[in-house]
């Protein structure tokens, strides 16, 4: 009999794996009888996969490499979605600069004056040096744990420690406080048609954002679909973050659905905790193709899990705006603060607001 | 235990009904020694596997819960200051203070928190749940706990285990679990029981459950997880949801009974609206 192992390995090198885990693999499979497609399944699948999203594509791997995927002895088989069709990422317009601002300081500075700019009438590098400029700095929030401080609540372990130290004679008292962390930041971004000439500055904004605090950020996009696009954005290099997030999200430039993309945010991620006690961040023009009504219950939901909402709308800051599209309607009684979000000066600020939420 | 086979068998015994699946993956984990890192909705029987698998090889079970600012002097061991404390009072009476550190530090005045006990407990279950909870620095030390399965104390030396502890971790999915930790473990997806297996659960769990009644409480609540609820009830919701049906003496389950007993079920106010707007009679039909 020929050795299989040679082809089960090349099973795990079609999913280009992590070496570690690859080797993890092999060695489930010394455990179990590799004669049983089941077997050898499950054998790939504990040790291959590290997160639900995973199994769909390792579902797809199994069934190509070894002709089909045993069938899963659980139930209601809910179908994961997988995001890999590729879109392209549309490139922000530029030169007309129609919907520009009037520039109130003569006097100021170019930095300045680009500072206040409509994002799509500024170029890539000029965008990249303006957004480098932000300041990005997480928001915070006390934690339970404390250190160690001149003031304070009496720290009882610490000061017996002290006596200790001296044979048990009375000494200073020592005191702690609580530390701060930073609170989680969500930020949820409409890439649909109508968000277009927007949606590549924002995800390089969100990009900034997350990069400064990666384990307190999440960034997720929403159009008909949600797409978690953190892990993507987690990369150093701005460009390549873009490429990879652009890769993952599937339905850029298409409609919006923004309630029920919402709905999912909230099923999914949001009551499990991400967006608990978070500052939470909806960029969006409200354009909604969907229920509006519904839009309106999910963010009622939302704003009872979170610590705050911020609605940016990036026409907000056009001459004669009035919130009159129907998801803005339905939104803007759940909403802590509406803000534009056209220009990095508007970002800057957004940033102060969610720092201050 | 030779085969993932027999492991379901055992676990079987011990009131634990699981699929070829879940039974590979502990399985698995034995015999490679790999902590099994367990996500899935709640209610998916995630905390109950560790406690079976603890009866099943009749060893104790050691839970460490996660929370929000969990550290060291939690999760693996502290010193008992007050004893240290005392016992310096009692050798300064005795006018015998010279060798006070040697005797001061011993293993005696340590408190062992979970880690430390299930490094001192040869073969044990250990249960590290919702590790999501805990800050993403304890996952870096918990690492170095989980891979060497030894500790060192500065005052005392290294603790190693004779035999290690077969580990469980559990996550809630709040927040993602550093690949560092995933990597040393082995991964897996715990879904909602099908109909046919949630019935066995039920009639497993609670002898003295008809099978009719089991039938439909597991047939309603798997129309409750279809419809989009805020929060589809798990296996434990059922297995509530059941005993609430025993202990008001409901032999079978009519639209009155679930009117009574549906807060065992579901836990948030719009749920439990939806579902009686759509018609309680609908739900059980």
């Amino acid at each position: 009999m020929t050795d299989p192992l040679p082809g089960l390995a090349g099973f795990a090198a079609v999913l280009r794996a992590d070496p570690v885990r690859v080797q993890a693999y092999l060695e489930a499979l010394s455990h179990v009888d590799v004669a049983e497609p089941s077997q050898v399944y499950w054998a790939g699948r504990v040790s291959l996969c590290a997160e639900p999203d995973d199994i769909p594509g390792y579902d797809a791997a199994f069934a190509a490499w070894f002709g089909n995927v045993p069938t899963r002895t659980t139930g209601n088989g809910r179908t994961r979605r997988r995001t890999t069709v590729s879109a392209p990422l549309v490139a922000p317009m530029s030169g007309e600069g129609d919907g520009e601002v009037p520039e109130l300081n003569v006097a100021a500075s170019d930095t300045e004056v680009l500072r206040r700019r409509d994002v799509t009438a500024l170029d890539g590098a000029a965008l990249k040096e303006l957004l480098a400029t932000l300041r990005t700095d997480p928001p915070l929030r006390r934690s339970v744990r404390t250190r160690r401080s001149r003031r304070g609540r009496l720290d009882p372990d610490e000061t017996l420690r002290e006596l200790l130290r001296s044979g048990g004679e009375p000494v200073r008292l020592r005191y702690r406080r609580k530390r701060l962390r930073p609170r989680r930041l969500v930020l949820l971004i409409d890439v649909s048609g109508s968000m277009t000439p927007y949606s590549d500055a924002l995800l390089r904004f969100a990009h900034a954002v997350v990069r400064r605090s990666p384990p307190s950020t999440e960034a997720f996009t929403l159009g008909t679909r949600l797409t978690r696009v953190s892990r993507q954005l987690r990369l150093r290099d701005p460009d390549q973050a873009l490429k990879a997030a652009a890769r993952a999200v599937p339905d850029f430039a298409g409609g919006t659905r923004l309630g029920e993309t919402l709905r999912v945010f909230l099923d999914r991620w949001g009551q499990r905790g991400l967006a608990r006690q978070a500052v939470t961040v909806v960029f969006s023009d409200g354009w909604e193709r969907g229920d509006a009504a519904l839009l309106g219950e999910q963010l009622a939901r939302l704003r009872r899990l979170a610590h705050a909402v911020l609605w940016v709308n990036p026409h907000v800051g056009r001459p004669g705006y009035a919130p009159v599209q129907s998801g803005i309607r339905a939104a803007l009684p759940h909403v802590d603060r509406l803000l534009a979000g056209h220009s990095l000066a508007t970002l800057d600020e957004l940033l102060t607001e969610v720092r201050r939420a | 235990m030779e085969t993932p086979g027999e492991l379901a068998a055992a676990l079987d015994r011990v009131g634990y009904l699981v699929d070829e699946g879940l039974a590979t993956a502990a399985f698995l984990a034995l015999r490679m020694s790999r902590p099994l890192f367990c996500e899935g909705e709640p209610g998916t029987g995630k905390t109950a596997l560790a406690k079976a698998l603890a009866d099943a090889l009749g060893t104790p079970l050691i839970r460490l819960q996660c929370h929000e600012g969990i550290d060291a002097a939690r999760a693996l061991y502290d010193w008992d200051f007050p004893r240290q404390l005392l016992h310096l009072r009692a050798m300064e009476a005795r006018g015998r203070t010279d060798d006070a550190e040697a005797e001061l530090y011993t293993r005696r005045f340590l408190l062992a928190r979970p880690l430390l006990q299930a490094l001192e407990t040869p073969g044990c279950v250990l249960l590290v749940d919702e590790i999501d909870r805990a800050d993403d620095e304890f996952e870096a030390f918990l690492l170095e706990v989980l891979s060497e399965h030894a500790v060192s104390i500065p005052e005392l030396g290294e603790i190693r285990a004779a035999e290690p502890p077969v580990v469980v971790l559990t996550s809630n999915r709040t927040r993602e679990v550093h690949d560092a930790v995933k990597r040393r473990c082995l991964y897996h997806w715990l879904e909602h029981p099908g109909l046919v297996r949630e019935v066995a659960i039920l009639r497993r769990r609670l002898p003295e459950l008809t099978e009719a009644l089991a039938t439909q409480v597991a047939t309603a609540v798997s129309r409750m997880r279809a419809a989009e609820l805020l929060k589809p009830p798990g296996v434990a919701e059922s297995l509530d949801w059941a005993q609430a049906l025993l202990a008001l003496d409901r032999p079978i389950l009519d639209a009155e009974a679930a009117a009574l007993t549906l807060g065992a079920v579901l836990k948030y106010r719009e749920d439990a609206d939806r579902v009686v707007a759509k018609g309680l009679d609908a739900l059980l039909a």
